[in-house]
């Protein structure tokens, strides 16, 4: 019986309520063991998303090539999401809020030095946190770092941040891959703080560092002596790299495949739910999506389940309408999945006082990949509802720029974020510019602000938990699945519990695994 | 001035127009593509504030035709420029690069410009035998199975066995031996595409040959075959084979995007795939000038070559 027990069986049975938070069952079932870590060795990486026109400035990271190289292996960041979920220092030692969470005190870690020799002060924190900030900011992240009314230096230890208004995230937003510490006047050459020295760098193609022999966290991160990190933008050939031993690890497996990778002899997955999601977004502006009857009738009309089954053959999680997933602290396992109710859409269309509708869906496999799929399947099972869904396979190239927050009917995915106030303030909010459907909520507005600023857990549990159900019942998002994260490794590298806020442990797989 | 000097130098004016038209090309085509840089680099994290950022900063705010002539001057005064993503020296960026490309090329044309000669010449001499008809039959497979799959084929059989590592990593630092071991993989896989067409090539143009009277009259005065061959046949066929070789040969530099990707070679393919994608033009006009030049000049050599194997474009009349 034990054996039959595996990680689809169990997800099904128990249902999502039983991933515990940071999902230690699904490394506790992948039987990936951990002894004592060890130094040394040379590890590496196979890893998809690097870019001839990538650099080091953080700024300029995309992708998950320079998140694990730069975020994840040079520089360092203040606080750091811990494999369980919780929030630990990093460079900042610790941290306290003023009561309204508009203040925030960091006491930054001592005789941290620089790849360069150069010690780490609280005059570099303001200047790498600076760098995204102003005007001319060119950052991914400005709207991390817009809320930032001031900063100031107490001494060279402490850093006093004021915002513009209470945030009880704000150290949690710290975490982003993109604020890594830097010295003041070498911004995003490659001298950080982190674990190891960069040695060579060719954009697009490969990185090489060694271990930095002054590492402020000592023996206890950073096991390997030295890192290559290898761009593979094809699948095959990364999948490849593995099997004849010229890789350790890689990025991004395809999913296709998985199962028969996971009978090769020597190889070991290690499979994470995250908070990254695939969607169809409508704009509930547009004069067809404006009435929720409809939303709710494309919503009902959605399986779930056989989109989980073949689009990620099983690897990853039903999603419930709205963008909180499981590497989220206040993700809520009560609230009731929506399953796949052809009647209770039709229901929907005759409250709009539709007998029939007809919705075109654009979608690309530049949107993410089995986008063009989902969309097929999605016409299949809506057609049983009455709603027949015209699937627009519109080009990937642009699609960004062109379809995306364009077209009232698209395919769209997000990575997820690490806060709830991250995700649902960028995205979810009336009026800011990345609220791709347009979705305006006034109770949801206000919970969201008022959220912001709470500091009792529990609140803010109930809280956040009634902002996912207003979500799920009123936006235009359909968020029918979550995808894990799937890498696949040498079985000679072990690890701890893996950290599932974003690929790669987290994007700390560098500093936290070591060759057994 | 001897006619061949006349003709190369008219050729390599007629390569500068060339080159001026494709630049025009490219600049147009990239600027008909939906979005720009600043839209590709923040993709989804685009908002109007930074992507406005980004294009002051770039001088992507600017009218097309502008920023067209400033990077012709630019050129004109041998400076390629910065990528726009990184602001790395695009001549920098692309030496190595395009060295990788040629190396692999040069690599390739060792290797199958024998092979396909000397095929083609058998099968054309033993036209019709069971020799001539495995060897054709190889080749055709050869031209119709593509080249990810030759070069997927590859890896299953020679890297998984441990002799050919099934991706590339070179660098400056790399000795020739290791460089050689390292590309001989994708060096087979093009091989096997060009060689074919070369090959086919050879043989019909020897075939057509051997029909002559000429020949008859070579074999009918006693010359031995392989004098026949190599005397008489041979150089009057140089001109159509050297042709396909350097048609091939520019198809190595230009276009092997896909066997680059798979065995991860750092070309010069990947360089300009990159920098569409992300629109970074400077990166996408130098590529695309170095690959017009290697048509061009490819295309030259092939005349002169041609010129040169016959004796009545030789001597002006």
């Amino acid at each position: 019986m034990a054996r039959k027990l595996t990680r689809r069986t169990v997800l099904r049975t128990t249902g999502a309520a039983a991933l515990t938070f940071g999902s230690g069952l699904l490394s506790a079932i992948d039987g990936a063991a951990a002894a004592a870590p060890k130094r040394g060795g040379h590890l590496r990486l196979g890893i998809g998303g690097g870019h001839s026109g990538d650099s080091l400035d953080p700024i300029t990271f995309a992708d998950l090539f320079m998140a694990v190289l730069g975020a994840g292996a040079l520089y360092s960041r203040l606080t750091e999401v811990d494999v369980d979920g919780k929030l630990i220092g990093a460079l900042a030692e610790s941290w306290q809020a003023s009561p309204d969470a508009a203040t925030w005190t960091f006491e930054l870690r001592k005789g941290v030095t620089f790849h360069d020799g150069k010690p780490f002060t609280s005059a570099d924190v303001i200047a790498s946190i600076n760098h995204h900030r102003g005007p001319d900011s060119k950052s991914p992240i400005k709207q991390i770092v817009d809320p930032i009314e001031s900063m100031a230096a107490d001494g060279d230890s402490r850093v006093v941040i004021k915002l513009k208004g209470g945030n009880a995230d704000f150290p949690y937003l710290l975490f982003d891959y993109h604020l890594c510490m830097m010295p003041e006047g070498a911004m995003g050459k490659g001298i950080g703080t982190g674990g190891y020295v960069l040695e060579s760098f060719e954009p697009g193609v490969r990185a090489v560092a060694k271990r930095n022999p002054n590492y402020y966290r000592g023996d206890a991160r950073a096991h390997f002596d030295s890192i290559e990190l290898i761009n593979f933008a094809d699948i095959a050939a990364r999948t490849n790299a593995l099997l004849s031993g010229g890789v350790d690890i890689i990025s991004g497996v395809d999913l296709k495949t998985l199962e028969r990778l996971k009978s090769v002899p020597g190889i070991a997955i290690n499979e994470q739910t995250g908070n990254k999601h695939f969607m169809f977004q409508m704009i509930t502006t547009n004069d067809l999506y404006k009435d929720n009857n409809v939303r709710m009738a494309l919503k009902y009309a959605v399986d779930r389940e056989e989109m989980l089954e073949k689009i990620l053959y099983g690897h990853g999680m039903l999603g419930n309408d709205h963008p909180v997933g499981p590497a989220n602290r206040y993700f809520d396992r009560s609230l009731e999945q929506r399953a796949y109710d052809p009647d209770k859409a039709k229901f929907h269309l005759k409250q709009a006082g539709l007998s029939s509708l007809t919705v075109d869906l654009a979608t690309s496999d530049g949107a993410f990949a089995g986008a063009v799929d989902m969309a097929v399947l999605y016409q299949k099972s809506a057609a049983a509802a009455g709603i027949t869904v015209n699937v627009d396979r519109v080009p990937g190239d642009g699609y960004w720029k062109n379809i995306w927050r364009v077209r009232p009917f698209c395919a769209s995915y997000s990575s997820g974020r690490a806060t709830e106030d991250w995700m649902l303030s960028s995205s979810y909010l009336s009026g800011v510019p990345w609220n791709a459907t347009q979705w305006s909520n006034e109770a949801f507005d206000k919970l969201l602000i008022a959220a912001r600023t709470e500091l009792d857990d529990d609140k803010r549990r109930q809280m956040y938990g009634e902002m996912q159900r207003l979500i799920r019942d009123d936006c235009g998002v359909i968020a029918p699945l979550f995808t894990n994260h799937v890498e696949a490794h040498s079985s000679k590298l072990a690890h701890g519990q893996v950290g599932n806020a974003s690929e790669m442990d987290s994007g700390l797989m560098i500093e936290r695994w070591w060759f057994a | 001035m001897t006619l061949a000097t006349r003709l190369i130098l008219g050729r390599l004016l007629l390569g500068l127009a060339t080159l001026l038209v494709v630049s025009v090309i490219i600049f147009g085509a990239v600027e008909l593509l939906p979005g720009d840089l600043a839209d590709e680099i923040l993709g989804q994290y685009a908002t109007e504030e930074t992507t406005a950022a980004i294009r002051r900063d770039l001088g992507l705010d600017r009218p097309a035709v502008e920023r067209y002539f400033e990077w012709l001057g630019a050129i004109f005064s041998g400076d390629l420029g910065t990528s726009l993503a990184n602001r790395r020296e695009i001549s920098e960026v692309m030496a190595s690069r395009a060295g990788n490309t040629l190396f692999l090329a040069a690599l390739v044309a060792v290797i199958s410009v024998p092979l396909a000669i000397g095929f083609g010449l058998l099968a054309a001499l033993y036209r019709n035998t069971l020799a001539d008809r495995s060897i054709n039959a190889i080749a055709l497979s050869a031209i119709s199975i593509p080249e990810f799959l030759i070069a997927y084929i590859l890896i299953v059989t020679l890297s998984r066995t441990g002799w050919f590592p099934s991706f590339v990593v070179i660098d400056a630092t790399t000795s020739l031996v290791d460089r050689i071991h390292q590309s001989l993989l994708p060096a087979f896989a093009l091989t096997v595409v060009v060689a074919a067409h070369m090959m086919r090539m050879t043989r019909a143009a020897i075939m057509n040959l051997l029909a002559s009277p000429y020949i008859e009259m070579a074999h009918v005065k006693g010359a031995p075959l392989g004098a026949v061959i190599l005397r008489h046949a041979l150089p009057n066929a140089l001109a159509p084979i050297i042709n396909v070789v350097a048609l091939n040969l520019a198809w190595l530099v230009v276009g092997v995007v896909v066997v680059e990707v798979i065995f991860v070679y750092p070309g010069l393919g990947q360089l300009m795939v990159d920098a569409v994608a992300k629109r970074d033009i400077p990166v996408v006009q130098a590529c695309s000038l170095f690959f017009a030049c290697v048509y061009i000049l490819l295309n030259l050599a092939a005349d002169i070559g041609a010129i040169l194997a016959n004796p009545r474009l030789r001597h002006a009349r």
